[in-house]
């Protein structure tokens, strides 16, 4: 696989790019996308994840050249391609209908690219022929693209844009018109063939845990602008935002005033009793603190750190399922592996508890 | 907030592609010169000359010489001193009422607010009929007292200032009034009464204009010309009449296919039979076989009822016949419409309780009410725009088409036929832009839905029965009077001798160069189908997936072809290239040529196929084209390998379609052809017009049998080598 390589993964920066829309109901202007500035390294993964209407597919159509941006630049191999044509920029997207050609069998899809760029038949035959190995697609070349299942006609988009051997593929939601069960397959599919390519990825998709299994790196965004970017593990142990735990998998808030603070420590009143939680920011004895922590961190048990009230028990085969209230905070709890533990029923009196690097300060 | 990098990085890209820009120029060119040029230069030809500069040379074409300026003279005094007389009374009136002391006799005041719209309308009322009914008694009347001499024009002034003064009453007093209860304030109370006052004289000096242009018209009307008064009235009651007969049995047609199970194959055939017809209609061949069938020598009026004297010409005749012409178009519009409503909707109204009829009262025919209007418009726009029909079975029956056709080449009147010309294309661009703009949305807006399953089938007896009869009988009806006329271009004489001859086509092809005939229609329709077909596509695939600034202006112009009648389009290339662009000699070598016929072929065909290729291209989804784009391909490469194949039976049928349209085109041609080019169409209405339905009945068969073929022709290569048929074949 090593000799099907890239030869030159390319990285993108984002500079202060802006683009603005008019709202077709009020007619006023307003971002799409404010002032995002990212850098993208060569050869990395990077998905743009949001809820709709976050900026993320318009990021990535501008990164295109589908649109515009009405503020800042943006490089492609250290070079601005603001003002080229997307049919001059060095990017291949997959699209989140495919977007086949109706009218070409597979192979001639794949070969759609290649034969723009003047390459010699002989070549053509041989790279069409090699990608669709790599899709796991050998032997459909003659098929028309309707009589391929939705996963293969995802392999033949994928592998039409990969045997340009472009400097950043992009992909547009690619997987939200599979089933649930192939959607997990062809991540997982996408991912071995970008790191056996060591192409650099920019990647689209709403779909959090999607962007968890898949990325090098995250860029969440909300209402046009970065809400936090950061690895898989920083996003989800280390949100900087409400919006950006509650989004990333499920969470827990609990709010209080800070009741100790030294370096690398801090203390979170809640409901009366001390809770310690781990942070390396500064924070003062006596400001608003809020403490983040992922249902899975939580343990329910007859005594532990907090009191609480069980309000919703439910079994769900690998988890136990809980709400319980916490002075008037409602908590989730996913107690894993339930089979030999205590299972508390709804009204039981209990206690949470969970360990300090488990939470985060927000 | 600037969006201007945005804007002038898209203009930079589309700079980037000489391809675009160049199609984009030429294409603004196009259409400026040969769809906008031509329109306003009619436009200007009637407000202003060159060596007079502004003239009243639109008026005068309407109503003859001199008539105009007197009438202005006449009006501006009758109208200046009633309009005074009236404001005077009615600021005295509004004063007395809005004194402290309990104003006017109560009832006045409201009698004087009712007369105030009642005396105008009626006031309006007698003027149209004293226009259109050029004899009657309120005609005469105004007529004799119009004529007097002082005495009859200080009764005249009297009877305006009755009418108007109600009117300048209740605006003076509302002034009065509402300055009264806005503040206490005295001075206040004068600066707003003052303000409002002025407002109240500005809208009596509007009445005074609208009243100055009314008298014109009614004084022009009664002494000028009649033929353009007579011509509008004429068009206006024909279209009506159509627009609403086309419209209901189109209905009818369109309910019976969706909503009634009568599922022979014979009924089946019949309605596929209708729904082709509008696609190939040769002018002239339904008022052929109208007047074979019901004329003087018509076989059913003759032969079968022994009616010997049955006139066919005139309003009756016209009527039926662009009814018969037009209604398939809306029986297709109705039966889109009727299949996206969504089933359960009636079927939730029957549940409730609702009758069949109700449910049609309250659910269908509400939810159908902007498309029935669309329909009418349509049809309206249509029949008034219609040369041919009132041309043969017309008679002395002048609608406003023929009556331009006729001031051109028999009276020689250009300025005449200028200004009808404008009149008319007044007309249908106002129907046009209501129908575009505000009931297309509308249509769209209540009726997106894709119906959820399939309907439930009327099977009740009593109702399928009498509509399946009823439905079979016009179709029957319509399909007898195109296959009546190559019968008549097989019998000896028509009417008296039936026995069969091939003298009348050989007639045709010895006598009348029908060989020519054909070829020159041929040739030329040729040459303008493909140009069509592919501007049309060109147009669609720039309007629907490209966004730059000049794209409304293409959309629109292109579309405004539509709304132009074949006979104004005709007028506005005399006028405008007949000289030169702009009377300067440029583009004057067009003029007379093949070429010219070719381009006013392709202006006529392009909203159609423009529209057919705009509905094809919005199916496709705009990411296939991006990716191709994406992969570096330019948009000529991505419009010739993705987007032509793709919609290639819809550029087919354009094709045919424009082909069609052009070989069958008459209205602008008659005006602009020159002896040099035999059109088949142009020969059908000449040997219409003098009688010998023998050879024109030959020569509409040719017709027939050309677009017939055509269609036949372009059905099988869509269904052999079509894109649809490669990609069915997968599945």
């Amino acid at each position: 696989m090593a000799d099907m390589r890239v030869k030159e993964p390319k990285g993108v920066e984002l500079r202060h790019i802006s683009k603005i829309y008019k709202d077709p109901k009020t007619g006023k202007d307003f971002y799409a996308v404010h002032d995002v500035d990212l850098t993208i390294v060569p050869g990395s993964f990077v998905t743009l994840l949001g809820p709709s209407g976050c900026g993320k597919t318009t990021t990535l159509r501008m990164i295109a050249g589908f649109e515009s941006p009405d503020e800042g630049d943006i490089f492609l191999g250290g070079e601005s391609i603001n003002a080229l044509t997307p049919n001059k920029r060095d990017t291949a997207m997959v699209f989140q209908s495919y977007a086949l050609f109706p009218h070409y069998n597979v192979f001639d899809n794949v070969a759609y690219g290649l034969r723009l760029r003047k390459v010699p038949k002989d070549e053509i035959q041989r790279r069409v022929k090699e990608i669709l190995a790599l899709v796991e697609l050998s032997g459909m070349e003659q098929r028309m693209t309707n009589q391929l299942s939705g996963g293969q006609q995802q392999r033949v988009a994928l592998a039409r844009a990969l045997v340009v051997e472009p400097g950043v593929l992009l992909f547009d939601e690619p997987l939200s018109n599979l089933d649930a069960k192939l959607r997990v397959q062809m991540r997982t599919e996408i991912r071995r063939i970008q790191q056996a390519l060591g192409i650099t990825a920019i990647y689209v998709t709403h779909d959090q845990s999607e962007a968890m299994s898949i990325s090098d790196n995250i860029i969440l965004m909300k209402g046009g602008v970065i809400a936090q970017m950061g690895t898989p593990t920083e996003i989800y142990y280390h949100p900087n935002s409400e919006f950006v735990a509650d989004f990333i998998g499920e969470c827990n808030f609990l709010k209080g005033p800070i009741s100790a603070a030294s370096v690398g420590e801090a203390a979170v009143n809640i409901v009366g009793v001390d809770v310690p939680v781990a942070t390396d920011k500064s924070v003062k004895v006596g400001d608003p603190g809020e403490i983040v922590v992922r249902p899975e961190a939580i343990a329910i048990a007859d005594e532990g750190m907090l009191p609480c009230k069980v309000e919703l028990s439910c079994f769900m085969g690998s988890y136990q399922n809980y709400h319980v209230r916490v002075g008037d905070t409602l908590v989730k709890i996913t107690d894993n592996c339930p089979i030999n533990k205590k299972i508390f029923a709804v009204g039981d009196d209990a206690y949470i508890s969970f360990d300090k690097v488990c939470a985060h300060l927000l | 907030m600037a969006r201007g990098q945005g804007a002038a990085l898209d203009r930079r890209k589309l700079l980037a592609d000489p391809v675009m820009v160049t199609t984009i120029v030429l294409l603004i060119t196009f259409l400026a010169i040969f769809i906008l040029y031509p329109l306003a230069i009619l436009l200007v030809d009637s407000f202003y000359s060159a060596e007079t500069g502004v003239t009243s040379q639109f008026f005068s074409g309407i109503f003859g010489e001199n008539v105009f300026s007197r009438a202005l003279g006449k009006a501006l005094i009758i109208g200046l001193l009633a309009t005074l007389i009236a404001a005077a009374a009615g600021f005295a009136l509004a004063r007395a009422e809005n004194t402290a002391d309990g104003g006017l006799a109560p009832g006045l005041g409201k009698a004087l607010s009712f007369l105030s719209v009642a005396l105008p309308l009626i006031a309006v009322a007698a003027y149209v009929i004293a226009v259109f009914d050029s004899s009657g008694p309120v005609a005469r009347f105004l007529q004799r007292a119009f004529s007097g001499g002082i005495g009859s024009g200080a009764l005249i002034v009297l009877v305006e200032a009755i009418v108007l003064a109600p009117l300048c009453y209740r605006m003076f007093d509302g002034a009065m009034r509402y300055s009264n209860l806005t503040t206490t304030n005295a001075t206040e109370q004068q600066t707003l009464r003052n303000k409002l006052l002025l407002k109240a004289a500005v809208t009596a000096l509007v009445v005074f204009a609208l009243n100055l242009l009314l008298i014109v018209f009614l004084d022009a009307a009664l002494y000028g010309k009649r033929s353009f008064i007579i011509a509008i009235s004429n068009t206006l009651k024909v279209g009506f009449l159509v627009g609403i007969l086309s419209a209901a049995i189109g209905l009818l047609f369109a309910y019976v296919e969706v909503y009634v199970k009568v599922r022979t194959k014979f009924m089946a055939g019949l309605f596929k039979v209708v729904s082709m017809l509008p696609v190939v209609s040769p002018p002239f061949v339904l008022s052929l076989s109208m007047i074979m069938l019901f004329g003087k020598a018509g076989i059913i009026t003759r032969f079968l009822l022994h009616i010997y004297d049955n006139n066919v010409y005139g309003f009756w005749g016209i009527a039926i016949v662009q009814t018969m012409t037009f209604f398939p178009v809306c029986y297709m519009m109705f039966r889109g419409l009727l299949k996206n409503i969504d089933p359960s909707m009636e079927e939730a109204a029957r549940d409730m309780g609702a009758s069949r009829f109700r449910v049609f009262t309250s659910v269908t025919l509400p939810l159908l009410l902007p498309g029935i209007g669309n329909a009418f418009l349509v049809t309206f726009i249509e029949s008034i725009a219609d040369f041919a029909n009132p041309m043969i079975i017309g008679g002395s029956y002048d609608t406003l088409a023929t009556t331009i056709y006729l001031q051109i080449t028999g009276a020689y009147d250009k300025n005449g036929a200028c200004a009808m010309a404008v009149v008319l294309l007044g007309i249908t661009m106002v129907m046009f832009m209501v129908q575009k703009y505000y009931l297309e949305s509308k249509t769209a807006a209540t009726l997106t839905g894709k119906a959820s399953r399939a309907r439930m089938l009327i099977e009740d007896r009593s109702v399928t029965t009498p509509l399946t009869i009823l439905c079979s009988m016009m179709a029957l009806f319509v399909i007898l009077m195109y296959i009546c006329v190559p019968f008549g271009a097989l019998f000896k004489t028509w009417g008296y001798d039936f026995h069969l001859t091939t003298k009348w086509f050989v007639q045709v092809f010895k006598k009348y160069k029908g060989l020519k005939a054909f070829k020159d229609s041929f040739v030329l329709s040729l040459i303008a189908a493909p140009v069509t077909a592919l501007l049309s596509m060109i147009i669609s695939y720039l309007v629907v997936k490209k966004k730059f600034k000049a794209k409304g202006f293409i959309e629109f112009t292109s579309m405004l072809a539509m709304a132009v009648p074949g006979t104004v389009l005709g007028i506005g290339y005399i006028r405008g290239f007949a000289g030169g662009m702009f009377r300067t000699g440029f583009l004057q070598g067009l003029y007379g040529t093949g070429a010219i016929l070719v381009i006013v072929f392709v202006v006529r065909s392009l909203p159609t196929g423009t529209r057919s290729g705009i509905s094809a291209l919005r199916q496709i989804d705009k990411s296939i084209e991006e990716s191709a784009y994406d992969m570096g391909a330019g948009s000529l490469k991505v419009f010739t390998s993705v987007t032509l194949p793709l919609i290639k039976d819809s550029f087919l049928s354009g094709l045919v379609t424009a082909f069609v349209r052009s070989i069958t085109a008459i209205s602008a041609i008659i005006l602009l052809v020159t002896p040099s080019f035999l059109l088949i169409t142009v020969q059908i209405n000449e040997f219409a017009e003098k009688g010998s339905f023998g050879i024109a009945c030959a020569f509409a068969t040719i017709l027939i049998a050309i677009t017939y073929g055509s269609v036949l022709l372009m059905n099988l290569i869509i269904k052999y080598f079509g894109t649809s048929r490669k990609i069915k074949e997968a599945d």
